[in-house]
């Protein structure tokens, strides 16, 4: 055996084009489907473990899967903002614990999820190398963004604008890495955590700026009387937050006004929840209260959906393909017509022309299947990254 | 010792009978077979080979009825009492020259592959001027390189009958004297019996005897 398979090497290296066609055929066919599996099971393990984890989510009426989507995945589609008066109220109501979240911006490629420590708690978040954020301007990176980024504590962070020529917008915001946090596998490792107002800070709705009313400079100021100072754009805002300029930071407008794109709410227990999924069934509230469990396995089963119809593609092509090498096998017998017969010639049998094609199909499948797992390798190692591509979003 | 009797051929779907009363070529003996083309020079070698089968008659050679042997003895008998120079080399052209003519040691329990073999099969590439050649793809060798290749591979088991189709058709006029040298050489130093199919008279006065195929074949149903 050792013979044919040395011929059949010989055979296979030397019409390199022709074996390249037929292993390039057999890995996709082979592991194409596998491929699916992989990158579906992953979905699954991804979408489910961290949906069913998450009891109640309150956000704006509308797309249920986006709400979800943004606020567990940190997906890149935000939905209809609400106002921290949503997360008040709840809270008020005594039946669970709000926890803000506010996922609108990024910082160089990942999701701002702007929150409270609660969250940290309820995640199961530990901080692996550097301390919790505690002032404003300071953020926490999960271990994936600190990996890329090659980012740690002390380093500073740009946030993004969220329009590439967005002039009238707000200066981009140099965090403080306060913390990285330690690898959960999770969307968390992939997201820039910072405080609320430090999230409203990133959008402009908190700022800070030199004192209008000690300046020397008289051409930034419009208008000046005794209660009341109007100053134009050339005053100087902060974009970075230091213990000499923090004090400078204010809100403009009611806190309670400021924007959330979700509340995740923890209900003390079954019956609370029960009563507060209740309160929310009313459709003059402009409110939706999900179970993030059951729109994940509504996305699941249509992922599923498609992947049988894509089962069925694979099964017919594969099948094809079968064929197909049936018929290269067949024409290359028709071909090779010369090769058998010096083979039978030189005192082969109709064996040994059996043996040295299936020692040929042996190292082409061999070849296949080593690609194959190699390709699986490649497709576990970011599945977890195509998943967030390819179904998150 | 190669004898055939009272045979007959035909080519399966042709009109062509070969047919020959009585031929014997001794033990040792080295003989070349002249005659006009198409005449079933290369289907007698054949026939002794066992490659084909006669109609009738018999052929009888190295101790054996080759006609009456099975396929798979008659393979096995091909393989180890025969070597045969074919007209077109029958090389192939994925493998390179030491591994052609190692070809029927790979595919064949009847032979057994060992480094004395290797080493012997360089030693008789060397012989035959192939020396530095022995890693090459036969596809990139003259006609004349290839021919000798087919030599090398024919000789390497020692056989006890060569079977040589125009073995030096394709060789120049300096490398034919002295691949037959060598081809005369092995077959004297293992004892073997040459039949060699030859259009060559020039060579005609180095074998022991001539046999003109005119002389005894029956060519009918033209």
């Amino acid at each position: 055996m050792i013979d044919s398979l040395y011929i059949a090497w010989k055979y296979v290296s030397f019409y390199k084009a022709r074996t390249a066609t037929l292993v390039a055929c057999v890995t996709l066919i082979a592991a194409l489907p596998l491929a699916l599996e992989l990158v579906l099971e992953e979905s699954e393990r991804q979408l489910l473990s961290r949906a069913e984890s998450t009891p109640l989510l309150l956000g704006a009426r509308g797309s249920a899967l986006d709400l979800v989507m943004n606020s567990l995945y940190f997906g890149d589609e935000v939905p209809e903002l609400i106002s921290m008066r949503a997360a008040d109220d709840m809270d008020a109501s005594g039946l669970a614990t709000p926890i803000p979240l506010y996922v609108r911006f990024q910082a160089r490629g990942f999701p701002i999820v702007g929150t409270t420590l609660d969250y940290f708690d309820f995640r199961d978040l530990h901080i692996a190398q550097g301390r919790q954020m505690a002032l404003l301007g300071e953020c926490v990176i999960g271990a994936e963004v600190a990996e890329r980024l090659e980012l740690k504590p002390g380093d500073t962070l740009l946030s993004s604008p969220e329009t590439l020529f967005d002039l009238a917008g707000v200066y981009p915001l140099k965090m403080k890495v306060a913390g990285v946090l330690a690898r959960s596998y999770t969307p968390d490792d992939l997201a820039v955590l910072l405080d609320l107002k430090t999230a409203w800070v990133v959008q402009g709705l908190v700022h800070g700026h030199e004192d209008v009313t000690r300046t020397q400079d008289d051409s930034v100021i419009i208008k000046r009387s005794d209660n009341n100072v109007i100053a134009n754009a050339k005053l100087v805002e902060y974009t970075e937050i230091t213990t000499e300029n923090v004090d400078s930071f204010h809100f403009h407008g009611a806190p309670d006004d400021y924007p959330l794109t979700a509340v995740l709410a923890l209900p003390n227990d079954e019956r609370s929840g029960t009563i507060l999924r209740g309160r929310y069934l009313d459709t003059a509230i402009p409110y939706q209260l999900v179970v993030p469990g059951d729109v994940i396995v509504g996305l699941l089963a249509n992922i599923f959906r498609i992947k049988n119809v894509l089962d069925a593609v694979i099964l017919m092509v594969g099948v094809a393909t079968a064929l197909a090498l049936i018929l290269v096998f067949a024409l290359s017998l028709r071909l090779r017509q010369h090769e058998i017969r010096t083979v039978f010639r030189i005192g082969g049998s109709r064996l040994t022309i059996f043996r040295l094609l299936g020692a040929e199909i042996t190292i082409i499948f061999l070849v296949s299947g080593l690609l194959c797992g190699f390709a699986m390798i490649v497709v576990d190692q970011y599945s977890a990254e195509l998943v967030r591509r390819l179904v998150i979003g | 010792m190669i004898r055939v009797r009272s045979l007959e051929f035909r080519y399966p779907g042709t009109d062509f009978l070969l047919r020959i009363p009585d031929f014997q070529v001794g033990t040792r003996e080295m003989v070349a077979v002249i005659g006009p083309s198409g005449s079933g020079k290369t289907t007698l070698l054949n026939l002794v080979a066992g490659i084909l089968v006669p109609e009738q008659g018999s052929v009888h050679c190295a101790d054996s009825e080759v006609s009456t042997l099975s396929d798979a003895a008659r393979r096995d008998f091909r393989i180890s009492r025969i070597g045969f120079v074919f007209q077109d080399f029958e090389l192939l052209d994925y493998l390179n020259v030491l591994d052609n003519v190692l070809h029927p040691y790979r595919i064949t329990g009847a032979l057994k592959l060992t480094p004395r073999i290797r080493e012997r099969a360089r030693d008789l590439l060397q012989q035959m001027g192939l020396g530095d050649k022995i890693q090459r793809g036969v596809e990139r060798l003259s006609q004349g390189e290839k021919q000798r290749v087919a030599i090398c591979r024919a000789l390497l088991p020692s056989p006890q009958i060569v079977l040589a189709d125009e073995a030096t058709g394709n060789l120049d006029p300096r490398n034919k004297g002295h691949i037959l040298d060598l081809l005369f050489e092995a077959v004297q130093a293992h004892g073997s019996t040459l039949l060699a199919v030859t259009h060559d008279h020039e060579l005609l006065p180095r074998f022991d005897r001539t046999v003109d195929f005119n002389d005894f074949l029956v060519k009918d149903g033209l």
